[in-house]
């Protein structure tokens, strides 16, 4: 409906990016050329500094920082590979290229600079967000693909060979991966008026079919279970950019639960990023109280699904009332239920009855 | 042997015939073993009292060639070294008698009472019949040659046949006998043999063909020879009751105090006067007219006065350590050598002196340690674990040391002595002496020291080049992308860093390790463990 601002919130990412990434390598420079060690630092990401902020209702950093010296021969491979990282998102940004996480560890080798696994590089990539205040979205790196949208919006590619390109999200039932291309795109149109992320592909499809979008004018974002940060970067986006309330579908048990937790409040992964929270998204279901209320078939908790309830219980994050009686509900009935758990009803009943009564909640917060 | 008896006196040949195994002559193997060894030991001798460096060359032939022939069976034996010579009138005396040239004095030196060439002769003679031939040049002008045997009854040299012929202008003996052996089963220690003598004596060439005509040379590794040892005098402390009557027995002195002077190691005036107060003696007595009473009473005495002084070390021959350094270099190839002499000391009367090399890695040594013992620079190969260096060193707590428990390490053990207090006639292996032990202790807890010392500076030293790769490897990329991400065409001016690291990584590591980089890493881990669902990304 509303075509608003987004005078390019890629471009400007894109050349602030470029203006750390240049001012890092500038302060590496001239500490070695004048003969000195440089040194980095940056916020310490130990757990005893991964601190919950209730007023952005999610993790952030705590004050302590760490410092990271070339001069220390235990930092000096890590110092490197940091550098040779910023080098190669530099790289990236530049020539308007994407990788993924695993493209970053293998084209560490081409360069004489390995990492053992490609857990540590992207340990060093999470490194240099830190550093940088930037999500890795912001240099071009991204992780596997699995989400995928679909609704009415028109976007705008951004990447080279595409500039201008404008795509219908609606014009593929099966839903638009949400890549790189997608997450820099520009949004142009919409009519939509709210977004639902629904965690599994099953639900998601089964929503296209049954015209969610256009009964409800609704976005329809599958998740595929937790979503990754450029998903929840793009609802974020969503959220903030066309201002549509984001509503989250999962399953109901725990998992399900923290996925529109993290969607809501963020991971502490991801302490150190701002960009990737929308604290206004409503877990619209499916609740512990939902498999009471709509008898829904169930099986019973296991002992690591009773476990974890009681480690949300614990965290911070679960600090509204509401929550925490759906998770002492979970607790109370022992039992789960998948969003598929509705078809006993016919396969249309999600979407003709339960929704609208959880997109009547949705209005009201 | 003074007295008159009418007992059937036997000769000192008849009583090494009868007691062979004593002096080392066991069994085939073995008495081939100790022919070669004590023949060798006689050229050594002779070469370095003359303070020639040594050409020995030694060769074992089969007496018949047929390798069918079964073992034990006679071998030629042939001992060249280019030594001072035997004058010739002495040679039959000096190979066919045994305790023939070693008179009363003390002298440190491989043999002992120019005992074991004439016993290898000897035992030769009983197992093959066969004489001895005996070659030497005195001067270098004529060459002698003597065919002999001995008359073991009399312990006197039968000469069957003597010649004579110009020589070459090069002095030495060479003498060839025949004996029984058992070459197969004495190979090893034979080869032991000359590869430790060829460590001890660095200075000497030494060649030895094998039964197989098989050559095996060790060349030389210095020019430096040790300084040949003095003769001394007997030193009281080390005197019994019979000694003691030899050496009346062929005194000229006419008074006590004379003969205490004369005959005895560092014993002057004044010392001689004291000590005769001591014992109760005239000074004035003729030596002549001691009786057996007075005898015991002054031997018994020697041993009990108190002012006596210590023996002079002058005497003594250690190998030193350029010379032992050069022999373990060249035998044992190794990665490190250190050498500890101690000073001088002594056990009953007898100077002593203890060398200790402890050499560590390289070629040659394997894991776990070897010990290599000497005395007076013979090698001992036999009963090891009886010997008082063994002992010793399987006391020693290697950890002390740093030093791990299979590292290649050789121990070399040296005691040179006037006398070597070994425990047989066999001569292999020494007794636990406390003086004796204690000297040993001491100088091989300094070699293990040093070797300690230098495997924590080696360990030091990798541990700096290790941190020298590391930075010469990173500082260039760091270089390198930093300068591409500030766009700049030069690369920043890095290269004294490369060498500064190290000190700086040292000074900084501990306040980096407050701030805890690595830790956070760690505990990163088991956060993302923690927080992270089954379903996070």
């Amino acid at each position: 409906m509303s075509k608003k601002k987004s005078t390019s919130s890629a471009e400007a990412r894109k050349s602030s990016a470029q203006t750390l990434l240049k001012e890092l390598g500038q302060g590496i420079y001239s500490e070695l050329d004048s003969g000195r060690f440089p040194s980095l630092t940056m916020g310490s990401r130990s757990v005893r500094n991964i601190v919950y902020d209730r007023k952005l209702q999610q993790f952030v950093l705590g004050p302590a920082t760490v410092k990271r010296s070339s001069s220390n021969i235990k930092h000096i491979r890590p110092f490197a590979q940091l550098v040779w990282l910023a080098y190669f998102a530099q790289k990236l940004v530049q020539e308007r290229k994407t990788s993924t996480l695993r493209d970053v560890f293998y084209s560490a080798q081409a360069f004489n600079v390995e990492f053992v696994d490609q857990a540590e590089s992207d340990e060093l990539i999470t490194d240099l967000e830190v550093l940088l205040h930037t999500a890795r979205e912001g240099l071009n790196i991204f992780p596997e693909e699995r989400s995928s949208i679909f609704g009415n919006l028109t976007i705008e590619y951004t990447v080279p060979g595409y500039e201008g390109k404008k795509l219908d999200l609606s014009s593929h039932p099966d839903g638009v991966m949400i890549g790189p291309a997608l997450t820099t795109a520009e949004f142009r149109d919409t009519s939509a008026e709210m977004v639902l992320a629904i965690e599994k592909g099953g639900l998601f499809t089964r929503f296209v079919e049954e015209q969610v979008h256009k009964r409800f004018k609704a976005i329809l974002v599958n998740t595929a279970g937790q979503p990754p940060r450029s998903t929840r970067f793009l609802l974020k986006r969503l959220n903030q950019e066309l201002g549509l309330p984001i509503g989250i579908l999962c399953d109901a048990d725990p998992w399900g639960a923290h996925i529109a937790m993290v969607i809501k409040s963020g991971s502490a992964n991801a302490a150190h990023l701002r960009e990737l929270t929308t604290p206004s998204a409503v877990w619209l279901g499916v609740w512990a109280t939902d498999i009471v209320k709509y008898k829904l078939p169930s099986d019973k908790l296991t002992e690591v699904d009773v476990k974890r309830l009681y480690e949300l219980k614990a965290d911070p994050r679960y600090t509204d009332k509401m929550w925490h009686e759906e998770l002492d509900t979970f607790l109370r009935i022992k039992k789960k239920s998948e969003q598929e758990a509705f078809a006993r009803y016919g396969l249309s009943y999600i979407v003709d009855t339960y929704l609208p009564a959880k997109l009547e909640l949705m209005k009201s917060a | 042997m003074s007295s008159k008896a009418s007992f059937a006196e036997i000769s000192p040949s008849e009583f090494f015939y009868r007691n062979r195994d004593l002096a080392g002559f066991t069994n085939p193997a073995r008495a081939l073993y100790m022919a070669v060894r004590e023949l060798v030991e006689n050229s050594f001798d002779a070469c370095e009292m003359a303070g020639t460096l040594p050409e020995v060359y030694v060769r074992i032939t089969a007496e018949n060639p047929s390798p069918e022939f079964p073992e034990p069976k006679p071998y030629r034996l042939t001992v060249t070294d280019n030594g001072p010579g035997v004058s010739y009138q002495h040679v039959p005396s000096a190979f066919g008698k045994v305790f023939y040239g070693s008179k009363y004095v003390l002298r440190q030196s491989r043999g002992m009472f120019g005992l074991g060439g004439t016993m290898a002769i000897l035992y030769g003679q009983i197992t093959t019949n066969k004489p001895v031939m005996v070659t030497t040049s005195p001067e270098g002008k004529k060459k002698y040659s003597f065919q002999m045997m001995i008359d073991i009854g009399e312990n006197r040299p039968i000469v069957l046949k003597r010649s004579s012929s110009e020589a070459d202008g090069t002095t030495g003996t060479r003498v060839d006998l025949a004996l029984e052996g058992d070459y197969t089963r004495a190979a090893q220690k034979i080869g032991d043999y000359f590869k430790q003598t060829a460590l001890v004596a660095s200075y000497a060439n030494i060649t030895f063909v094998d039964p197989l005509g098989q050559a095996t040379f060790y060349e030389r590794a210095t020019s430096s020879m040790p300084t040949p040892p003095e003769e001394t005098l007997p030193h009281p402390y080390g005197i019994d009751v019979e000694a003691f009557k030899r050496i009346v027995k062929v005194a000229e002195e006419h008074d006590m105090r004379s003969f205490m002077v004369a005959h005895f190691h560092r014993v002057g005036e004044k010392i001689a006067t004291r000590f005769l107060e001591f014992a109760g003696i005239s000074p004035r007595l003729p030596p002549k007219r001691l009786n057996n009473t007075q005898i015991v009473a002054i031997v018994d005495a020697l041993q009990r006065f108190p002012d006596f002084l210590q023996p002079d070390a002058a005497v003594l021959s250690p190998v030193g350590e350029p010379i032992l350094l050069a022999g373990v270099n060249k035998e044992l190839q190794p990665e490190f050598c250190t050498v500890v002499s101690r000073p001088p000391s002594s056990y009953s009367g007898f100077p002593f002196l203890i060398e200790v090399a402890v050499a560590y890695g390289g070629k040659v040594l394997q894991p776990g340690m070897k010990l290599f013992r000497f005395a007076n620079r013979i090698p001992l190969l036999y009963d090891e674990s009886s010997d008082v260096s063994f002992k010793v060193l399987s006391e020693v707590d290697w950890r002390r040391y740093h030093v791990p428990t299979e590292a290649p390490v050789g121990i070399i053990t040296h005691i040179c002595s006037t006398r070597i207090p070994y425990k047989t006639v066999g001569k292999e292996y020494i007794a636990d002496r406390p003086e004796i032990e204690r000297e040993i202790r001491n100088a091989a807890r300094e070699a293990l020291r040093r070797l300690g010392l230098y495997l924590s500076k080696m360990e030091t030293r990798q541990a700096v080049q290790r941190k020298m790769n590391i930075y010469g490897k990173y500082l260039p990329l760091i270089a390198k992308f930093s300068a591409g991400l500030a766009n700049q065409k030069r690369m920043p001016r890095y290269h004294k860093l490369i060498g500064e690291g190290e000190k700086a990584g040292e000074a900084e590591a501990p306040a980096e390790e407050v701030q805890g980089t690595e830790k956070a890493m760690e505990i990163e881990q088991e956060k993302i463990d923690e927080f992270s669902g089954s379903k996070e990304e």
